[in-house]
């Protein structure tokens, strides 16, 4: 059986679910924050595979592109997490509902 | 210089005083006086001068500004010269001016002296602006001139609700007839083309049937306004309670300025009035000469009774204007300013000396203690009721030989109505003058300073002779192309009226002798009136002006009301309750119930986030 586009693609949507499902359901803001970087990376793999299977070198630069504004990203979010957990000595997005009026 | 600079300087005199007595010498009696007094008396020189310069005809007949131009529309500000303006020239200022001196006597003490005079001077200049006026547009808008200027002075005194309300009326009631006077104004407009009363003249008599079929209303429309000014029925209301102002004020009104007003507009423009609005203006002159008399007969208070005695003297000229005879109305009207000023302000003095009473059955025995007051009002009262060689006689009948001419139902209202003036006014007399006094008030009167005395005389003086010195035939020059002949010698003019009309003259004559006789038989030493014995419910119908103001008040008032409380309803429960607050209560509804969807809840926006992408996806995919 050869591998072909399609269970790439399958991999990826089934990570992007699955980062989906992490982002909706789970309470700690850090495992949500590890749930948003599986979707970024589910997107990368689909990226990287439509790449190689359609011989375009255009979306593996794309990936590095995100890879880089994904730990950029991390730093910012990490940061923010640490200053809120200060302040407000609280880790889960429950505790967290200040956006309503 | 142009002699046609010195009207212009004439019309703006009061004006300028006005304008200076309100912004600057508010806090100085003498000088705010002595302003009004002087432009008021420059003007008169100076129209005197004009007069001289130009004589009756001039050769300008005209002198204009543009004033504004839409498109083909235009409207001057112009000055007119013929006859009737230079005639009413004279009339409005010289009479204004005795009445300016005197007023300074009479008010003397009140508080608000300066603020009077401005009054005074305004209503002087709005009625320059009417007499003068070249165009219908410029004449409306001194007409409307002349009703705020008469609310500020007959409301002079506002502290008193009586007086307040009267501004009110008066100004109120001139609306509505001035209502349909701008209609007819419009009316005019659209089917000639312009507003100019030279132009106007001119289409009208190369195309008589320019107006149609609609001659006779726009007629009567232009009549509504003078319907209005001249207090003619059915809205004659206002004059009575115009009392309250003043009695110099009250003697402006009735004589010169306001209630002339009326009827020189239609003098002026006579010829735009067919013969079917002519005879209903006739007929309306001639309903409100005999009411207003009959209703003079019953009143108590002194100036109520000058009051209605005007009111059936300008039914008397709005009477001859509906007969066809502008001429005769506008005699009458000049001879009526001399005596009723004269009567009005000899009223005042009568007023004054007594300390502000009014009621004629608390006077008596004013002959002795005011011998200047006593005998001037005795020439009023002769010119009033119509008697030779006074001028009220040769005006009087003047209109009364155009009745016998034209319309004989009407004579006899005009016959009626000369035997009622003489009664009502000789009851006048013989009650407050003649007699023993009634009153405290009365046995201490006193006669009033010369200031007043002087301007008693010089009207009593234009009484007498206003009918030898060629009034008629002045107005005739103006509305008849040939002038009357003028009669050769004085004796021949003192006895014109017998030679041209015998049977008016005679039965006026008549008329005035039978009211007077019996005034005479009635109240000679009379202490309270004999009538209401007499008479019964008819006298007190009379004392209560038949009821008009009260018919009104159930009639037109409630009608007004009935009709504010519906649009009160409307915009409390309509406009700002189902369109201001329905909308307004709307959107606040929808955001309270969108409020709801606002949990704050991060991962919630997310799952809709999700789902909303979800759906564009297979909507873009489908």
């Amino acid at each position: 059986m050869t591998v072909g586009l399609e269970h790439y693609l399958v991999v990826s949507v089934m990570l992007f679910a699955l980062g989906l499902t992490g982002v909706i359901v789970r309470r700690s803001v850090l495992v949500i924050y590890m749930s948003l970087e599986l979707m970024l990376n589910a997107a990368n793999l689909a990226l990287v595979a439509f790449s190689r299977f359609t011989n375009n070198l255009d979306g593996q630069v794309f990936v590095f592109f995100v890879i880089t504004v994904a730990a950029a990203e991390v730093s910012v979010g990490l940061a923010l997490i640490v200053a809120l957990y200060r302040k407000r000595q609280a880790a889960h997005v429950e505790d967290l509902r200040t956006l309503k009026l | 210089m142009h002699p046609e600079l010195l009207p212009w300087i004439v019309l703006f005199l009061p004006l300028g005083a006005a304008v200076l007595i309100t912004l600057f010498t508010q806090r100085n009696r003498e000088l705010s006086a002595a302003i009004s007094i002087g432009a008021v008396v420059a003007g008169f020189v100076l129209s005197l001068i004009f007069r001289a310069w130009v004589g009756w005809q001039p050769e300008v007949r005209e002198s204009a500004v543009t004033w504004l131009s839409v498109g083909s529309f235009q409207v001057d500000f112009g000055l007119r010269f013929d006859p009737l303006s230079l005639a009413m020239l004279l009339l409005v200022t010289g009479v204004a001016s005795v009445i300016h001196i005197y007023s300074w006597g009479y008010m003397k003490e009140d508080r608000s002296l300066p603020r009077y005079f401005a009054g005074l001077s305004l209503f002087t200049f709005s009625m320059l602006g009417i007499v003068l006026a070249s165009n219908f547009l410029q004449l409306f808008i001194f007409w409307e001139l002349v009703g705020v200027s008469s609310y500020v002075l007959i409301g002079f005194w506002f502290e008193r609700p009586a007086a307040a309300d009267a501004g009110k009326k008066a100004f109120i009631t001139n609306r509505l007839g001035d209502f349909g006077f701008l209609l007819g104004i419009l009316l005019v407009w659209t089917h000639l083309g312009s507003l100019n009363f030279t132009v106007l003249q001119e289409n009208f008599t190369a195309d008589p049937q320019a107006l149609g079929t609609l001659a006779t209303v726009a007629g009567l429309l232009i009549f509504c306004g003078a319907m209005g000014k001249s207090a003619q029925f059915p809205l004659h209301v206002w004059l009575p309670d115009a009392m309250e102002g003043p009695t110099p004020v009250s003697a402006l009104i009735h004589a010169a300025t306001m209630v002339a007003a009326g009827v020189y507009m239609l003098c002026r423009v006579s010829f735009l009035i067919n013969a079917p609005a002519l005879e209903i203006i006739a007929w309306i002159g001639g309903i409100t000469a005999l009411l207003s008399a009959v209703i003079g007969i019953q009143q108590n208070d002194i100036k109520r009774i000058l009051a209605y005695s005007t009111l059936s003297q300008l039914g008397y000229m709005v009477m001859a204007v509906g007969l066809h005879g502008p001429t005769p109305a506008m005699y009458h009207l000049t001879t009526h300013a001399f005596f009723k000023a004269l009567l009005f302000l000899g009223a005042g003095s009568v007023i004054l000396g007594l300390h502000h009473e009014q009621d004629i059955w608390k006077m008596g025995g004013l002959r002795k203690k005011m011998p200047v007051t006593f005998w001037t009002f005795i020439v009023g009262t002769l010119a009033l009721a119509g008697l030779p060689p006074f001028s009220g006689f040769y005006s009087k009948d003047s209109i009364l030989a155009l009745a016998a001419e034209h319309n004989s139902g009407l004579l006899i209202v005009g016959v009626i109505v000369a035997a009622l003036t003489p009664f009502y006014m000789f009851r006048l007399v013989c009650v407050a003058f003649l007699g023993a006094p009634k009153s405290d008030a009365a046995g201490h009167a006193h006669e009033s300073p010369q200031g007043m005395l002087w301007p008693l005389r010089i009207l009593a003086t234009l009484s007498i002779v206003g009918g030898f010195i060629g009034i008629e035939q002045l107005y005739a020059s103006q509305f008849h192309t040939l002038p009357l002949e003028p009669s050769p010698s004085f004796l021949q003019e003192l006895i014109a009226p017998f030679v041209h009309a015998p049977m008016a003259a005679v039965s006026g004559l008549v008329a005035a002798f039978v009211g007077l006789a019996a005034a005479w038989a009635l109240y000679a030493g009379a202490t309270e009136d004999p009538l209401p014995a007499r008479l019964g419910a008819l006298s007190r119908w009379m004392r209560d002006r038949f009821y008009f103001d009260e018919l009104y008040e159930a009639t037109v008032i409630r009608l007004h009301d009935l009709i504010a409380a519906v649009a009160a309803w409307l915009d409390r429960w309509i406009i700002a309750g189902v369109a201001v607050r329905g909308t307004h209560g709307t959107v606040e509804l929808v955001g309270r119930a969108l409020r709801l969807l606002q949990t704050g809840s991060l991962q919630t926006y997310a799952f809709l986030f999700a789902m909303g992408v979800a759906l564009v996806l297979y909507l873009a995919l489908k």
